[in-house]
């Protein structure tokens, strides 16, 4: 049995859900061109993998094996509708920008592998930080890949000027290739390697 | 009874359905009344920058104060009288919709509700722009926009697209500062009232006699292009605002 801080603290760099068990590329590739757009993207995944993890846990002992995927998938998907009813009404231009991938988070590979991994296993106070520290991984790396891309792809950070582009009479010349989603790869990549050469206990065993 | 007997799943799985909608139907009620004050504010602002009106800063319901919202009965070619029931629910219950015979739907839309919404801007007393909706097909998508006409209901003073699908890049360039720039000056009908303006492929010979009705195309995006004039040829046409638009004219309601 882990420990609640163990729960909350190891998905960061020990078990990081992107980076160790490349769970939820698909969405780090999308919204990562801003900071702006990470940060509620972040949040939404990190409330609804907390929420559905406690949830699915609540009523573990009560859920038919026969139908448990589907269980987790209707409490996660509600979840989501409820963040993007939030969001329309009180973030709406962020929630403009983010338009599909809100929606996708019932799909992001990371809130149901919690649910069906720990949270069908393990008590709801415990499931919930468990959720919140995934989350918590999930937005560590998007926040890394977001600031290369909105600093060296736009000369921004949060949508803040700080390397005034040749475009708009400034020295600095962007990299074309970060603003686009295909960048995001390389970066998780470098960051995967960095955290493999730190903790060479993540490698996978060959054959 | 037994964790995974048919009266239990069927019991689990009810439980959960009815929870779940509830909580559902809660969140969607409850934030209905901030999510359409949103989207009218983002109509409004869209409305506002068609007409080169907008200004970063201040708040739309400010900056919207100077537009009137008026309702056209199109098949009448008129204002309509908005004291008339059904007549402001007319656009949004989808009520009198007509199908467009398919040899006049050069939009591709199909069917058009016979009551539509325009905006009027009237700076100091004086009558400046009318705000048209038109929309129709482009290459994948619906596009839907404006158009903002001068005071002598002729020239086109804003044109733009607030939503569509075209292809980023593309057919998305409908969206480009710079060729929305291009239309405003240019004339909708001549001289005669026949209706004239167009998107062209390539570059308008800036010499030749018709260049006031033609715009520039944009490279990638024929088809695209191709829909906006088809689009305008229907609405700004004698089975859209055309009788409207010239009965207008006539009556002085809105003279410069």
């Amino acid at each position: 049995m882990s420990t609640p801080r163990e729960v909350l603290l190891d998905p960061l760099f020990q078990k990081n859900p992107i980076a160790l068990q490349i769970l939820g590329i698909c969405s780090a590739l999308a919204v990562t061109s801003k900071l702006e757009t990470v940060t509620v993207m972040a949040l939404a995944v990190t409330v609804v993998t907390a929420f559905s993890s406690f949830s699915v846990s609540l009523i573990r002992r009560q859920t038919p094996g026969s139908i448990r995927i589907i269980v987790q998938m209707t409490i996660i998907a509600t979840l989501v509708i409820i963040v993007d009813q939030f969001l329309k009404a009180y973030a709406f231009s962020i929630s403009k920008q983010l338009s599909v991938f809100v929606g996708l988070i019932i799909t992001n590979c990371i809130v149901l592998g919690r649910a069906e991994a720990f949270a069908m296993k393990n008590p709801p106070g415990l499931s919930f930080l468990d959720g919140i520290g995934n989350g918590l991984g999930y937005s560590l790396v998007l926040f890394i890949v977001g600031f290369f891309r909105e600093l060296f792809g736009a000369g921004k950070l949060f949508g803040i000027t700080l390397l005034k582009l040749v475009g708009d009479g400034g020295w600095y010349v962007p990299n074309g290739l970060l603003p686009l989603p295909p960048s995001a790869f390389f970066l998780i990549g470098l960051i995967i390697w960095a955290l493999r050469s730190w903790k060479p206990n993540q490698v996978e065993k060959e054959g | 009874m037994s964790k995974d007997s048919t009266l239990r799943l069927l019991a689990v799985a009810f439980c959960l359905c009815l929870v779940c909608s509830i909580l559902v139907s809660v969140a969607a009620v409850g934030l209905k009344g901030r999510q359409e004050n949103n989207k009218n504010r983002e109509k409004r602002r869209n409305i506002l920058q068609i007409a080169n009106l907008y200004e970063p800063g201040t708040s739309v319901e400010e900056q919207f104060k100077k537009v009137q919202t008026r309702i056209i009965d199109l098949e009448k070619g008129r204002f309509a009288d908005p004291s008339i029931s059904g007549v402001n629910a007319a656009e949004k219950d989808g009520k009198d919709r007509s199908i467009i015979p398919a040899d006049k739907d050069s939009a591709g839309i199909q069917s058009r509700s016979r009551f539509v919404e325009a905006y009027l801007v009237m700076e100091k007393g004086r009558f400046t722009q009318i705000i048209l909706p038109v929309y129709g097909k482009g290459l994948w998508s619906t596009m839907y926009g404006f158009i903002a006409l001068g005071p002598d209901l002729s020239t086109v003073s804003g044109f733009g697209f607030y939503e569509h699908g075209e292809t980023p890049g593309l057919g998305g360039e409908i969206d480009n500062p710079a060729w929305r720039g291009k239309w405003p000056g240019k004339g909708v009908y001549d001289q005669a009232g026949n209706l004239r303006i167009e998107v062209v492929k390539g570059v308008v010979d800036a010499k030749s006699p018709d260049a006031e009705y033609k715009v520039d195309g944009i490279s990638g995006a024929t088809l695209t292009a191709r829909g906006v004039s088809n689009l305008l040829s229907y609405w700004l046409g004698e089975n859209g605002y055309q009788p409207f638009l010239h009965n207008l004219r006539k009556s002085g309601e809105v003279a410069p």
